[in-house]
């Protein structure tokens, strides 16, 4: 896909003018500083920054976790920025993944049972949603590790459980927030493969926090935040592959 | 949807089997104090009930001395005129009087063989057997003719038999107390624990003279108790009583009694006091227990939403919507606050069914306490998982995830 061509693309996520200021007054801190994004259908977006740079901020709000304190959200064209708790809660279960740097699974429960929790929320019959969780674990590569609690299963397997965790409800985008943060090298590469393998082939959008250069290289744009606010964005020159 | 949620805090439960046994523990024990407690102290007020009627409820018994409760005045004792045997004939001329049964008592040791045994002897006429409620299981009772002599018979109680006979029919035999060689003309019934748990059973009696004469040396007596023509209240008995023994004893007009006439309705009022009393701490020791359970059912809440924060916050999202999460702690609460209260009822009726057995009292469930109890720590348990629930709601997605 050339630049010219997803520029065609309506945009999937769209920050306008968007701060989020945390306290008041002196305490006051600005996370977001009139930021402006627009990630299009398809993409795989790497945001990198130093800490308190703003992309967890960033992150947070197009994960609609947080609301910005002004500026514009646009999801998929519609206004978002305005949404109470529970509104929110909805676009999450039925467009986004969450994929976490700590796995975030349930303990104690099952990697297919894990997996079907969003489905539980979104309310699908039982059947269908073993038959889903089943199918979205084997496409992450644990077919046989169904019944393994996270505790039976390793860093790796257990990042690939949340990921197919996020897949399972057939979300837009996937919001990875360092997935790869609390792996080795070899099982970060493992991972940054599967992400890039739904990017491309399911056309499943990205936008991944890390902070490591070469697993950015994995995403074809990359976004650098200081400051609240972006301070470069191109495409990744050098891009790894599987 | 609320099914599915219902599956959800099942599953939730059923992972965590430690500590969901531990909140239903809080539970548990709370609803078990209070129903052993409460049920245990029914059935000794009913056990103290029915001993009390056991005594006898038309039985006024006389008694010489000025006070029938509190210490005794100083020499009160010395100064007292005993009642004589003339006294309890003149008593049975009284129409409101069915039956009046004198009696002298003296602590002797009793020697049958090799065995002996300290007991208390009662010397008692025909009577006695009638105006207390015991009953003659072998042999028999004293016949009228042995009211009036110094016949050497007696009758023994059932403790007095076990020590002295062991398991052998006593009816026929000797016994020697004191330097009184008498034989055994019947045994009682036995009676068990009085009211005051002393053993009833461990008596002898013998001929009210036999003891005077041959034993004590004194015309005097302890005491007379009478029955009550049937019909006639025990406030008009003790009023004639005294007014004859007045007359008797020449004591002055407006001048106090030296003697005192008892109602055993007095005795059971006095009884059923202590009984209260007692039931009353029980009850207290009970509602502790129920409020400790219950502080432990808010503890374990309040720390299962703090330890499950991050499970809250993965919840939220991936797309919980509160209501959602309020809901799965809700019916983790119900179903953690009735498991336990239907074991705690279960464990509380077993506790005082065994206690029961143990006290040889009646077993006496009491349906309130059951549902109080069980009501009490089911709100408890809903409170404090609603509440925490609700703060876990309300938590704000990105800081439930940061939690550690």
């Amino acid at each position: 896909m050339t630049s010219a061509a997803s520029d065609r693309l309506p945009p999937l996520i769209e920050l306008v003018d968007v701060c989020r200021v945390y306290g008041s007054g002196e305490a006051e801190v600005r996370a977001l500083d009139h930021a402006d994004l627009v990630i299009r259908r398809g993409e795989f977006v790497a945001i990198m920054g130093p800490s308190g740079s703003g992309k967890s901020t960033a992150m947070n709000t197009i994960g609609l976790l947080d609301r910005p304190t002004s500026g514009r959200y646009l999801f998929n064209g519609v206004e978002v920025q305005d949404l109470d708790r529970d509104q929110r809660a909805l676009l999450r279960r039925h467009f986004l993944g969450f994929v976490f740097q700590g796995f975030n699974l349930l303990p104690r429960t099952s990697a297919l049972e894990n997996v079907e929790l969003p489905l539980i929320y979104k309310g699908m019959a039982r059947a269908e949603r073993i038959e889903r969780a089943r199918a979205a674990l084997a496409k992450v590569g644990l077919e046989g590790r169904e019944d393994h609690d996270p505790s039976q299963l390793s860093g790796g397997q257990q990042q690939r459980v949340a990921i197919a965790r996020a897949l399972a409800g057939d979300p837009m985008v996937i919001l990875a927030d360092e997935p790869t943060g609390n792996l080795d090298s070899h099982r970060s590469h493992e991972i940054m493969k599967l992400l890039q393998q739904l990017n491309r082939e399911d056309g499943i959008t990205i936008v991944m926090v890390t902070h490591e250069d070469d697993i950015a290289a994995y995403a074809r744009r990359l976004i650098l935040f200081a400051d609240g606010r972006i301070r470069s964005d191109a495409p990744v020159p050098e891009r790894a592959s599987a | 949807m609320i099914w599915e949620t219902v599956r959800l805090a099942l599953l939730a439960l059923r992972r965590n089997k430690l500590r969901s046994a531990l909140t239903m523990l809080g539970i548990v024990i709370g609803v078990a104090a209070v129903i052993a407690m409460v049920t245990v102290g029914q059935g000794s007020s009913r056990s103290v009930a029915a001993s009390v009627e056991s005594l006898g409820s038309n039985v006024l018994t006389v008694r010489p001395g000025g006070r029938s409760f509190g210490p005794p005045s100083v020499g009160g004792a010395q100064a007292t005129r005993p009642f004589t045997l003339r006294d309890a004939d003149a008593l049975v001329g009284l129409s409101v009087l069915a039956q009046v049964s004198p009696t002298v008592s003296s602590m002797q040791t009793v020697v049958a063989g090799a065995a002996n045994v300290s007991t208390s002897i009662t010397g008692a006429t025909s009577a006695y057997l009638d105006v207390n409620g015991w009953t003659v299981a072998s042999g028999r009772g004293f016949d009228t003719s042995e009211d009036r002599a110094s016949a050497a018979v007696c009758i023994i109680g059932e403790t007095v038999r076990r020590t002295l006979f062991g398991m052998a029919d006593p009816v026929g035999q000797q016994l020697r107390i004191g330097k009184v060689s008498c034989e055994v003309i019947g045994l009682l019934q036995a009676k068990g624990a009085g009211a005051f748990g002393q053993d009833q059973d461990d008596l002898v009696l013998m001929p009210i003279r036999t003891v005077q004469r041959r034993l004590l040396g004194s015309d005097s007596i302890s005491s007379i108790s009478v029955a009550l023509t049937p019909g006639v209240s025990s406030q008009r008995g003790a009023r004639e009583i005294e007014a004859l023994l007045r007359d008797r004893r020449r004591i002055a007009e407006g001048a106090p009694n030296d003697f005192n006439v008892s109602d055993r309705a007095q005795i059971a009022e006095v009884l059923t006091g202590i009984n209260s009393v007692l039931t009353g701490m029980l009850s207290s020791v009970a509602a502790v227990s129920l409020l400790v359970g219950g502080i432990g059912i808010m503890n374990i809440m309040l720390v299962s939403v703090t330890e499950r924060t991050r499970e809250i916050g993965i919840r939220l999202a991936i797309g919980a919507e509160g209501r959602q999460v309020l809901t799965q702690f809700l019916v983790e609460a119900v179903v953690l606050s009735l498991v336990g209260g239907i074991i705690g009822v279960i464990v509380g009726l077993g506790l005082a069914f065994g206690a029961s057995l143990y006290m040889a009292i009646p077993f006496a469930p009491q349906t309130y306490v059951v549902l109080l109890a069980f009501a009490f720590s089911a709100l408890i348990g809903v409170m404090f998982g609603f509440f925490p629930a609700r703060k876990a709601a309300r938590l704000d997605p990105i800081e439930a995830l940061r939690h550690e």
